[in-house]
């Protein structure tokens, strides 16, 4: 053994140790950003390891730098350039990214190496069928969740099942007949069943469990870098994709309990609110309310005026008008008045869970103020007025009280028990998931209708007018 | 990696160690959390480099070589910087990133 083989096993080990350090304090608020730091370096220290145990000739070289160039760059040009509204399906770019690497690999080996053993071959199949699965399904999300793909009707209906079960009976005789001719035609009936396989599992599903779904193939990126580990025969790969294969699965099931469905409904029950595709992005349909009071923002600010205890409820919508940041200045407004001010953060708010936390951090509203649902649910009953900003099967208490609601045993936030509550909304359309919401009837809910910026900005005025904050102002 | 069994007991602990590591996330970290862990996927360069080292002048293996590091490159670099940006925003507030703590406003 050489001293630059020793030195390269050393800084390997190093690099597992960081690795799981960063994951494990990712975790938690307070070490979270020097955590990924630290994991990232982890990722520098386990490519110079490898580089330093190899003789590197000048061809390599070349060819490292121009893959690190291209790769490097179009990383840092996305990370800078991409709003945080868009996160969900960056993370999901970047992960069906991650699933074609490990793709790349198994067919190079595959191609040019040659396949020696049942081990080799079965390492291959598992990095090609996992890694196209990643690839196509994270493209698919990030599609949908920009909305250029849609959730067309056929995939609601019982066909698609058959289909993705042909696909996948595909791919299985491949990968058997792999190992006799493991660069011929088998090979490519894999990559294109499992291609297909990713999109026709991942169409079918309504926008609203999207985040689940990015979850998940995230573990599969995990599993296809594991899988990529055996056919290099790198256990530092192996270590770390294994890791991030097991923490993906923990985090989609964390997911799934915050909506209340099961992993395997999510997969294959198609999206909420059933039929013909009707379940995405909702629609102006205003048929079956009766009862609902609408009111202006004059009114409503009357009622914030007086409040002594006022919490705020954001949801996606709020995100889309980029109206966090005219939040935060109402609320600057209404704690110079002496209210009381909290912001009900719902596990799934936003589009994936934390996401919402993010984007109000970005509005520099203080952490504290943030409230998870278990912690203010207790509290609605005291509290004057509750605003929800584009947020809406969240805060549906059919949830609670109706069995036949979709959205049945959903753990809400429970605005209903507050003493008012004003639900700031474009039209009566229907939610993210295409439910009808029994909050709107109630008597003590008023509808804002109008865009929560404009809204805000609305609410923000007449306050001023009121003369609210202007004490705080002049001093 | 001498063996398969040696090669599937790190599989086993590296699973274990994965479920371990992130049992109890507080939701406002799940979203940063998922874009770091999906940062440490790109760990997929190591096998772009091998290949590429292993190649020995063969021009078709060097280039999906060098096209999987820039894929996982993209992934890895893209991802930790994200991830970055989004932890930014929580530690901006200087006097307490400790979340048991209240500050007085």
């Amino acid at each position: 053994m050489t001293v630059a083989v020793a030195l390269g096993w050393a800084i390997d080990l190093l690099a597992v140790l960081l690795l799981a350090l960063g994951l494990k304090g990712l975790a938690k608020v307070r070490s979270a950003r020097s955590a990924n730091g630290l994991a990232a370096l982890a990722m520098g220290l386990a490519v110079l390891g490898l580089l330093i145990q190899s003789p590197l000739t000048p061809v390599a070289w070349l060819w490292i730098a121009i893959g690190t160039a291209i790769g490097g760059l179009a990383g840092l040009f996305i990370a800078q350039r991409v709003p945080m509204t868009a996160m969900p399906e960056t993370v999901a770019l970047f992960n069906g990214c991650g699933g074609m690497a490990s793709l790349l690999v198994a067919l190079g080996v595959a191609l040019f190496q040659g396949v020696s053993g049942l081990v080799a071959a079965i390492s291959i199949v598992v990095s090609v069928f996992v890694g196209a699965i990643t690839f196509s399904g994270s493209l698919v999300a990030m599609g949908k969740l920009q909305g250029w793909i849609g959730t067309p009707g056929w995939t609601q209906g019982q066909v698609r099942h058959g289909l993705n079960i042909a696909l996948a009976v595909v791919a299985l005789v491949a990968a058997i007949a792999l190992p006799v001719d493991p660069a011929g035609p088998s090979l490519w009936l894999l990559v294109t069943a499992s291609t297909l396989l990713g999109i026709g599992v991942t169409l079918p599903i309504g926008g609203a469990d999207m985040p689940v779904v990015i979850s998940l193939l995230n573990s599969y990126s995990g599993v296809a870098a594991a899988a990529a580990g055996f056919v290099v025969a790198s256990p530092l790969l192996i270590v770390a994709g294994a890791m991030v294969g097991a923490a993906g699965l923990i985090l989609t099931q964390v997911m799934c309990t915050a909506m209340n469905r099961s992993l395997l409904n999510v997969l294959f029950g198609g999206a909420l609110g059933g039929g013909g595709g009707a379940s995405v992005g909702g629609g102006g349909d205003e048929a079956g309310y009766s009862r609902i009071t609408s009111c202006s923002a004059e009114e409503c600010a009357l009622a914030l005026e007086s409040a002594e205890r006022v919490v705020f409820v954001p949801g996606y919508g709020l995100a889309v008008a980029q109206a966090q940041h005219t939040l935060r200045e109402l609320a600057k407004l209404l704690e110079a008045n002496g209210t009381e001010v909290s912001y009900a953060i719902h596990p799934v708010a936003g589009r994936m869970p934390g996401h919402m936390n993010v984007l109000l951090a970005e509005a520099d509203v203080p952490y504290e103020q943030l409230v998870e649902m278990d912690s203010i649910n207790p509290d609605f009953p005291r509290t004057d007025v509750v605003i929800v900003l584009g947020a809406n099967d969240v805060v549906n208490p059919d949830a609670k009280t109706d069995s036949s609601s979709p959205l049945y045993g959903m753990p809400v936030l429970e605005v209903d028990r507050a003493r008012q509550v004003f639900v700031v909304k474009r039209s009566l359309g229907a939610g993210y998931a295409g439910i009808r919401n029994g909050l709107f009837e109630l008597p003590q809910t008023a509808m804002v209708f109008g865009d929560a910026k404009a809204v805000l900005q609305g609410l923000v005025g007449e306050l001023r007018d009121l003369g609210v904050g202007k004490a705080r102002a002049a001093a | 990696m001498s063996g398969l069994s040696q090669a599937l007991w790190v599989l086993l602990l590296g699973s274990l160690l994965g479920f371990e590591l992130i049992g109890k996330v507080p939701p406002t970290l799940h979203t940063p959390l998922m874009s770091g862990a999906n940062a440490i996927s790109g760990i997929t360069v190591l096998a772009s480099l091998t290949l590429i080292l292993q190649a020995e002048g063969n021009t078709a293996l060097l280039l999906l070589g060098s096209a999987s590091l820039a894929f996982a490159l993209f992934n890895v670099v893209g991802g930790f910087l994200v991830t970055d940006r989004m932890l930014a925003m929580f530690s901006r507030k200087p006097a307490s990133p400790k979340s048991d703590s209240r500050r007085d406003s």
